[in-house]
């Protein structure tokens, strides 16, 4: 099995450790994930994501380039400006999502997800133009701090001033450390990529400070259900094209033809989809995960949960799906059968609990 | 507790009579982490041995409870639904249920307690 740079910090940390995506992860610390979870909402939670793969796209047209993968605007992105977006297949599905961020004008930065790591080079690879290079950072390890007291925290132990670095922005430090403020749990926080050699003196200052405690990918689950996210592989797969996916507001308003799988795209948003993506919450008793059924409130099955479970913040169960019925919508009452046995729920609005990220804190303000 | 019996998929049994209280072991507890729901069997079902009767649900995973005999159900503890800190090798809160064995020396054959304690200390 594979293992970060990090590897041995967790099991000095005695953490609960298990495959995931071909590497040994922590999936919780001592403290268990209801805790961990909670601490992130309130202090600052410290995450290894190393497992993640890192990639930098340079040379004349890379924005161009990452265009006919992506369906979102890249040219448009300003220097230091990251983006949420997908790989699309030609059949209008997802090859992976991804962050990708503005590093100059040739040259880009992706986050891919660790699953999906070894396919995703194969097609950036076969896509890539002549005159652009692809570089896999496979030495670099990606340190996650989330949660309020993130900012503070960065500030007092690695004296670095992040109070003017924006939502969905990077912050190249040195050559050796950037910081995103961007992350998968809705609180503000940031992903910091520095060298694997760096990995471990980051991760004790970090964990030094009082704020911090680590949290484990179990933990880092529940936070992203919580704010509607969805995982690639559950919720997003090469058969989910971004329309039914609810992810409309990723796509880019012009240009949109160059991207490979457009038809599909293109044809959803003028006739709809077959299915859409929604969310839900468990007014009964019971938890509903992946492959639990959704049906109608007189029992008749309209779709499948891609991703469930409780929600520590709300203290009832969540989950999303994908439902074939479009007159369903937010707070009408479904059932999820869990097991045979049928279980009220409602649809509800994602993000489940407000995001907290720098941009939603300044929007709340104004 | 020092006539529990134990399986190897972490239930503890202590039996009386032809009637067996069934629960799960501190250490599955522990493993487990934290509960959020415990979803429980009627009474009156019919278990045969190996039988999943009851879902423990933790924040991360659902997880089945195995009966370690064949028999019927003739009683529930409905008290742990809302009080999941009582599942554990606890005799008085602890017990899921309680079932009518149909050989009431079916567990006679399973670990005892210092058999169990070696076997989870392989597994660490």
């Amino acid at each position: 099995m594979l293992k970060t740079p990090l590897h041995d910090v967790h099991l000095v940390l005695k953490a609960k450790m298990a495959e995931f995506a071909g590497y040994e992860m922590p999936i919780n610390y001592e403290d268990g994930v209801m805790a961990e979870h909670h601490w992130t909402r309130k202090k600052a939670g410290l995450f290894d994501v190393s497992h993640m793969g890192q990639v930098i796209f340079e040379g004349p047209g890379a924005a161009d380039f990452l265009e006919t993968l992506t369906p979102s605007n890249i040219k448009g992105l300003k220097d230091t400006q990251a983006r949420y977006t997908v790989l699309m297949n030609e059949q209008g599905g997802m090859v992976d999502d991804l962050i990708i961020t503005r590093l100059g004008e040739e040259k880009f930065f992706a986050v891919i997800n660790a699953g999906c790591k070894d396919k995703d080079l194969k097609w950036f690879e076969s896509h890539l133009p002549e005159g652009i290079t692809m570089t896999h950072l496979e030495t670099r390890a990606l340190v996650a701090l989330q949660g309020p007291a993130s900012e503070k925290v960065i500030s007092q132990v690695l004296e670095v001033d992040l109070s003017d670095l924006d939502y969905m922005h990077i912050y190249e430090h040195s050559q050796r450390c950037f910081f995103s403020r961007l992350g998968y749990t809705g609180e503000d926080g940031f992903e910091i990529s520095v060298p694997e050699e760096d990995a471990q003196a980051l991760w004790d200052k970090l964990s030094a400070h009082q704020d911090v405690k680590p949290v484990g990918l179990a933990a880092r689950d529940s936070l992203r259900l919580e704010m509607g996210y969805p995982l690639y592989g559950h919720d997003i797969d090469d058969t989910t094209s971004p329309v039914e996916a609810g992810l409309r507001w990723i796509l880019r308003k012009d240009g949109l033809e160059s991207c490979i799988g457009a038809d599909r795209i293109l044809k959803e948003k003028e006739n709809g989809t077959d299915r859409k993506r929604v969310g839900f919450k468990i007014t009964g008793k019971g938890i509903a995960r992946e492959g639990a059924d959704i049906l109608t409130k007189t029992g008749e099955k309209v779709g499948d949960v891609t991703s469930g479970g409780f929600s520590p913040s709300l203290q009832v169960a969540v989950g999303q799906g994908y439902i074939a019925d479009h007159t369903l919508n937010v707070g009408d009452e479904v059932l999820v059968r869990v097991r045979g046995r049928e279980i009220e729920a409602v649809i509800a609005k994602m993000p489940f609990v407000p995001a907290k990220t720098k941009t939603a804190k300044k929007q709340q303000a104004a | 507790m020092s006539d529990m019996k134990y399986t190897n998929d972490h239930e503890w049994i202590k039996v009386d009579g032809d009637a067996a209280l069934i629960g799960i072991t501190t250490y599955a507890r522990h493993a487990l982490g934290d509960l959020v729901f415990l979803e429980l069997p009627e009474i009156g079902r019919k278990v045969n041995k190996g039988d999943d009767f009851a879902v423990v649900e933790s924040v991360k995973a659902a997880s089945e409870i195995y009966s370690p005999v064949s028999g019927e159900i003739v009683a529930v503890n409905d008290n742990l639904a809302d009080n999941l800190d009582d599942l554990k090798e606890d005799l008085d809160k602890g017990w899921i249920v309680k079932i009518k064995m149909d050989d009431p020396g079916e567990a006679d054959g399973l670990m005892d307690k210092s058999g169990y304690d070696s076997y989870t200390e392989g597994l660490e």
